[in-house]
């Protein structure tokens, strides 16, 4: 298949898979918010999706297939792309190229490690199993009580700067992420190129505030149980 | 003025290379970059050193073939400047000058400050040509082609090929440049018959050159000295999709 080979197929499936995983984490940060509800918020979200029961499966499975294709092809690309320059300059100045651009590759691994803590931490509840949904008693209206295995895990110090440090990768990632997106699709035609650059980087500073108002908000006791 | 110049010395292809230091004293502001480099190796030559090697030939900034990178940007980063066309009056008495040759896999050094770029020639037998009569040459305006799709095809037609988008390029990735021919062709009339099969062909032979890919840094339009622009590489991703898209 020439996609999964060509230099510009990959970038297309890198784009695609990149832009699925946009929607992703579009959709987990409405239902995060939902925290700010209280527990009539965030339980009843984690209960209507629990609900969901074998469709939750297929949407996993489905996220799993986009990771992998994303994170091989992102690492393959990558160290093509080193094998491409065996000798360094050595004064080389950077004049658009970006830290976020050229720290893909890193801010996309930490991300990995990221989400490997966090489904620990919330989706097998290994981590803090003394304040795990699993093992604190069921809410007012006997639902698992994930708010308040939410709230307990942010009011961790530790717990809450890796959430901070994680959000931080996603917007450098998502930074250059979004702009090469649309410039990779074709959509640019030179002086929208700004815009974009810019636009981009607005989402990527919305989802980064979003995402961390909840550990920092709990951690600032705004939020308590 | 008085300048200091580490200069990338390498004997050829085989062998390891390094950097050099030579005084440049007594430099006229008025001279381009070349003509410094050329009383440097007349004062080398005088002490019976071998002189820099160095690619140039029209001096006029049309012809692609000085590829130096000076202090870190390809042609000196001044913006639409190569280097032939860089004057040393933007430079200042004193200055520590570092020259490099283009550096790439693609582009294997030949000598010094000398590369083979013939990988850029590869890419456009790949498919940088069009399906049209020869002989003659044709009467003026017998394809009617618009102002603005000639316009379009003049600034990708700009490129000289001279490679400075690869050496600027993190991935030295050569899509700049391939982007330039296959938007040039692509939009014309003469260039239709084989755009499918030119976007894949080009791209498969960038690949197999040992370029990088292209992953967005954008540093290829800012090392152009004849300010290509990313649009064409947005218009080479809508012809891949065209192609695969059926």
């Amino acid at each position: 298949m020439h996609l999964t080979q060509s230099t510009v197929g990959r970038k297309l499936l890198m784009a695609v898979t990149g832009l699925l995983l946009v929607g992703f984490i579009t959709m987990h940060l409405l239902g995060n918010l939902s925290v700010f509800a209280g527990p009539d918020g965030i339980n009843a979200y984690a209960e209507h999706l629990h609900d969901l029961g074998p469709l939750v499966w297929f949407f996993r499975l489905i996220m799993l297939a986009l990771f992998v294709v994303h994170i091989t092809l992102g690492v393959q690309l990558s160290l093509e792309n080193r094998t491409a320059t065996p000798v360094n300059y050595s004064i080389k100045k950077r004049m658009k190229t970006t830290f976020s651009s050229e720290s893909m590759l890193y801010t996309g691994l930490i991300l990995l490690a990221f989400l490997i803590y966090h489904l620990l931490h919330f989706t097998f509840q290994l981590t803090n199993p003394e304040i795990s949904a699993h093992n604190l008693p069921l809410d007012a209206a006997m639902r698992p009580d994930v708010f308040t295995m939410v709230v307990l895990s942010f009011q961790k110090v530790f717990v809450s700067l890796v959430y901070i440090v994680g959000m931080l990768a996603l917007f450098l990632h998502l930074n250059h992420g979004l702009s090469s997106f649309v410039q990779t699709f074709g959509l640019n035609n030179g002086p929208s190129q700004e815009k974009v650059t810019l636009g981009g980087k607005l989402i990527a500073v919305g989802f980064l505030l979003a995402y961390i108002a909840i550990p920092v908000l709990i951690l600032a006791r705004f939020v308590n149980v | 003025m008085d300048l200091t110049l580490h200069v990338w010395r390498q004997k050829g292809p085989k062998n390891n290379g390094k950097l050099e230091t030579y005084p440049a004293k007594g430099i006229s502001p008025d001279m381009s970059f070349l003509e410094m480099l050329d009383e440097v190796n007349e004062g080398l030559i005088k002490n019976g050193k071998l002189p820099i090697v160095f690619d140039h030939d029209c001096r006029e900034g049309i012809c692609g073939m000085c590829s130096q990178t000076i202090n870190g940007r390809a042609h000196g980063g001044q913006e639409r400047t190569t280097v032939c066309q860089l004057h040393m009056r933007s430079f200042q008495h004193g200055d520590e000058i570092f020259i490099e040759p283009w550096r790439a896999r693609a582009f294997p050094v030949v000598s010094d400050l000398i590369v083979d770029r013939s990988s850029l020639d590869t890419i456009m037998q790949a498919g940088g040509y069009t399906s049209c009569h020869t002989g003659g040459v044709p009467d003026g305006n017998a394809h009617p082609i618009g102002k603005p799709v000639a316009d379009y095809a003049m600034d990708a037609a700009e490129c000289i090929g001279c490679g400075a988008c690869v050496a600027g390029c993190p991935n030295s990735s050569a899509m700049l440049f391939t982007s330039a021919k296959v938007a040039q062709l692509a939009v014309q009339p003469q260039g239709k018959i084989e755009a499918k099969a030119r976007v894949i062909n080009m791209t498969d032979a960038l690949q197999a050159e040992g370029f990088g890919n292209c992953t967005n840094h954008l540093e290829c339009e800012a090392s152009c000295p004849k300010g290509i622009s990313i649009k064409f590489i947005a218009k080479l991703n809508r012809e891949y999709i065209k192609t695969i898209a059926g």
